[in-house]
């Protein structure tokens, strides 16, 4: 009983733990006998780093900013914008034309598209976005 | 001590800097949810593609000895054909469909990561380990699978190898949360009814009530609904999947796959279809693969050597089949080739376990592969020669290439000149 006070949950979390732990362990030993744990390792923290500490607070940086202005379209920035955002985050080897040639000399094809289509989505999503902004400010002004 | 506790540095270490109206335990469940149901599908296809390699047979395992994380590997069959295409097209599209709402569960439980203090007890400590691991095994499960279908690849480890232990360090620390969580999580969803807070504009949008850290003590205004905040993470998963589902599912949805790696049109041509790697990339030149080509068959009572004109003298067979990649695309052709059990029994092989194929390649992880007699028996296993009423081209494996049903695409070896049956039992 004054172990669990000291440890500060119960014995089924401790073992839950030490289980899941253990395993993930295992699993790193395997990961680190293919080669290179040090650049394993420094792709798992720099993640955690770049998410928590650069991405965040850049992003919500950026929201603030967004919402400084105070106004009634707000969403209507933000929504396309978290949108392209996302969709670059996902696709940006190949809209930056990443990689090395690797992808052009196994797929005959070249990656020149995808900035293109990239920035078209990006172009249609905010255009979209500003004629419902459009719409909803026409219906909303007194007549 | 208490003092400490009590007096948490400023910024995002005290509470009342985190200001979202919508940010709480009901919201961070719901999209908890959905990640309940989606991550256990690209898990399983993850594995599901492991097994589909046939890791137990020759060289095909590729990771290194996977000590006691291969317990569940089956025969992997061929039927139904497009087997691995499904799999392995959820295991890619759906996985980079949940990307949006990965990131915005990330951003509703961010407050978690400044906790003041930073560690009550053992048992706390153990718990914020156990997420930090969550967290960054996550992302490097999400990035590096998603580079490798972009073939891009900007770290010195083997992809193949950190990703498919990676998934395990992963699953870990899921399953872990999800057990911890899961009470908490029912308990939360039961604050709101999902369909009465979709009915709710900005103007109805309360913050959630509770002691929970993710509840803002001091929230802004509102200037998103809840309804709008899971519309547009459900719009932005739902769009990933329309921009990227045609490289797998084909037919119209190919059309507007518009940032799929393999989502492209090549032509109208019986060649014209996507090519995995082609042959100049692979070293593979028009000598190599001229009328000097042969085909050997090892294995049997007698040598065979052919070349690909007695090869089209065989009996010729023509099946509709997918070829599916790895990297989450597939495209189903009509080709025309020799079973690969007439060529056993050509060269008088009895009985055997595995079939080793070899191809021109001299380079590059896949210049050789192994398959189950299970694999080689099924009548639409071919040694293809001609696709689509053509002959093969170059980048899709002229002189002649594996097709079997359900098999992952690198498996489907181009370029084939060797073929040797093998015993492995005794």
């Amino acid at each position: 009983m004054r172990l669990g006070r000291a440890y500060g949950a119960g014995p089924l979390h401790l073992l839950s733990h030490v289980a899941a732990l253990a395993l993930a362990a295992y699993a790193f030993t395997r990961i680190f006998a293919g080669g290179q744990p040090w650049n394993v390792v420094l792709w798992f923290v720099g993640a955690v780093v770049l998410h928590d500490l650069v991405a965040f607070p850049l992003y919500t940086g950026l929201n603030r900013l967004a919402l400084g202005r105070r106004m009634r379209s707000v969403n209507h920035v933000r929504v396309p914008a978290l949108l392209s955002g996302l969709s670059f985050i996902v696709f940006f080897p190949l809209i930056l034309g990443l990689g090395d040639g690797r992808y052009e000399a196994s797929t005959t094809l070249s990656q020149d598209v995808y900035l293109g289509r990239w920035l078209l989505l990006c172009g249609a999503m905010f255009a979209v976005s500003g004629l419902l902004y459009a719409v909803r400010a026409r219906r909303l002004r007194p007549s | 001590m208490k003092l400490f506790a009590q007096n948490p540095p400023p910024g995002p270490f005290r509470r009342e800097t985190w200001r979202s109206p919508v940010r709480g335990p009901w919201l961070t469940s719901v999209l908890g949810a959905a990640l309940l149901v989606g991550i256990p599908v690209v898990f399983a296809t993850g594995l599901l593609s492991y097994v589909a390699y046939e890791p137990a047979l020759g060289s095909n395992n590729l990771i290194g000895d996977p000590g006691l994380l291969d317990f569940y590997v089956f025969s992997w069959p061929t039927s139904p054909s497009w087997l691995y295409a499904l799999t392995q097209g959820l295991h890619v599209t759906i996985g980079i469909a949940l990307v949006p709402i990965v990131l915005v569960k990330l951003w509703s439980a961010m407050p978690k990561l400044f906790e003041w203090p930073p560690l009550r007890s053992p048992a706390h400590a153990l718990e914020r380990a156990s997420l930090a691991l969550l967290v960054s095994s996550t992302l490097f499960q999400f990035a590096t699978g998603i580079f490798n279908a972009q073939l891009y690849y900007p770290w010195k480890f083997s992809f193949l190898s950190a990703h498919f232990y990676g998934g395990w360090v992963f699953i870990a620390a899921f399953v872990l949360h999800a057990v911890l969580r899961v009470p908490t999580m029912r308990r939360s969803l039961r604050e709101r009814r999902l369909l009465d807070e979709l009915r709710r504009g900005l103007d109805e949008t309360t913050p959630e009530r509770g002691q929970s850290a993710l509840i803002a003590p001091a929230p802004s205004a509102p200037t998103i609904s809840r309804r709008g905040v899971l519309a547009v993470t459900g719009g932005a998963s739902l769009g990933l999947l329309a921009l990227t589902a045609g490289q797998s599912v084909g037919g119209p949805l190919r059309e507007i796959a518009l940032l799929a790696p393999h989502g492209r049109d090549l032509g109208d041509g019986p060649n014209d279809f996507q090519v995995n790697k082609t042959a100049s990339s692979l070293g593979i030149t028009a000598t190599q693969t001229g009328a000097d080509w042969r085909l050997r068959v090892a294995g049997g009572t007698r040598r065979v050597e052919l070349s690909r004109t007695q090869l089209l003298a065989m009996a010729q067979q023509t099946y509709e089949l997918p070829i599916a990649c790895v990297e989450g695309w597939s495209t189903t052709q009509t080709w025309t080739g020799v079973r690969l059990r007439d060529l056993a029994a050509l060269a008088g092989v009895e009985s055997f376990d595995e079939l080793l194929v070899e191809s021109l390649q001299e380079a590059g992880s896949f210049r050789r592969a192994t398959l189950s007699a299970g694999q080689v028996g099924d009548r639409r296993s071919l040694l293809a020669l001609r696709v689509n009423g053509a002959d093969l081209s170059p980048d899709h494996g002229f002189p002649a290439r594996i097709v079997v049903p359900a098999l992952p695409g690198v498996h489907c070896t181009k370029w084939v000149n060797r073929l040797e049956f093998r015993a492995t039992r005794a």
